[in-house]
């Protein structure tokens, strides 16, 4: 079936969805459906251990097809579990988009995308280096955008906003990270 | 020699010569990080042609320039390459710090950024103004000159020994 003949993409998702159901059921812990607001996407919870399974599933099935990583990042709730990790996919046969979230504690490490998308790569060390957030298996897990000496993680509620933290020289070039 | 042949000649002294020629040939290192650096380039183009005060002469090179123009936001990483690039200007050197976020920090008082660059190396002129327009720019580089031909920089003042040394400024 092709899913561009359905007619609205609520329905569409309630398909997309139904499917995923079937499969990963033990695994998932919310859906959330698009609300009212056009740019609403569905949400769906997955526990840590089924996260990469989800993710294949949703890029490598036919009907699915969400080959594009638009976006991964994170928000610190401030609640236990503490943080969630976000996907957000596109698909560009069906030109329909979905959220993954996985919720995960402080100090929990969380399986890279890096083998389903190697676009991730740099986003998983971005939300390294703000949140401190790990990503088992990643290739290489350095800060992308503070400096390397820099201590803490700045996009937690609990650093200061102005917790300033200046070197007097540049960070040092580590030569086999060359290419 | 005047026109009608007879010797003429003039009496000065020789820290004013040199003075009068570093204040007209400033050789710009334009250090633009952001929207300020758009200004500055509009005011090193023809429009504004910084070229009437004897500033065009852009270099890229720490070794060739003597002004160091610093147009816009200096974030916590960039710091340390700032203050490279400022001890590697042979002396005597001048620093323009333009735009607010050069000066102050501007809107971004966060953990990344520098709240002025004044805090990494010593500042000659500030220009206010988010950005600057290009006349504010230019008004910098006439009042460098004047401090210039004063001896008011901070670099003709160091070399006098009038006030303490980079190395223990920053």
């Amino acid at each position: 079936m092709d899913i561009r003949a359905l007619v609205t993409s609520a329905d569409a998702w309630k398909a997309q969805i139904e499917k995923i159901k079937i499969k990963f059921d033990s695994s998932i812990e919310e859906i959330r459906l698009p609300g009212i607001y056009p740019t609403d996407v569905p949400i769906i919870y997955v526990k840590g251990n089924a996260l990469t399974e989800l993710l294949m599933f949703l890029k490598t099935d036919q009907i699915l097809d969400y080959q594009f990583l638009s976006d991964l990042t994170a928000t610190d709730e401030e609640v236990q579990p503490r943080f969630e990790v976000v996907y957000n996919l596109f698909s560009h046969s069906t030109k329909l988009r979905i959220r993954v979230k996985c919720r995960v504690s402080e100090g929990q490490e969380v399986r890279t995308a890096t083998a389903i998308w190697p676009g991730a790569n740099w986003a998983e060390r971005e939300v390294w280096d703000m949140f401190g957030i790990r990503f088992a298996g990643h290739p290489s897990l350095r800060r992308l955008l503070m400096d390397e000496r820099w201590e803490g993680h700045p996009l937690r509620k609990d650093y200061p906003l102005r917790g300033y933290q200046f070197f007097q020289t540049s960070q040092e070039v580590d030569t086999k990270n060359l290419e | 020699m005047a026109k009608d042949g007879a010797a003429g000649f003039l009496t000065t002294r020789l820290e004013a010569v040199v003075d009068w020629g570093r204040k007209n040939s400033l050789w710009p290192l334009p250090y633009g990080t952001s929207c300020c650096g758009i200004e500055m380039m509009a005011t090193l183009c023809s429009d504004y042609d910084l070229a009437r005060f004897g500033a065009e002469a852009v270099r890229f090179s720490p070794r060739q320039a003597d002004m160091i123009i610093v147009a816009g936001i200096i974030n916590a990483k960039m710091a340390p390459v700032l203050k490279t690039i400022y001890d590697q200007v042979s002396d005597p050197k001048w620093v323009v710090s333009m735009g607010a976020c050069a000066s102050s920090g501007g809107i971004f008082n966060v953990y990344s950024v520098t709240q002025g660059i004044d805090t990494i190396i010593p500042v000659d002129v500030y220009v206010p103004g988010c950005p600057p327009s290009p006349e504010g720019l230019i008004n910098a580089v006439m009042r460098l000159q004047d401090m210039i031909a004063k001896g008011a920089t901070r670099a003709q003042m160091r070399e006098r020994g009038s006030i303490e040394q980079q190395s223990q400024l920053a």
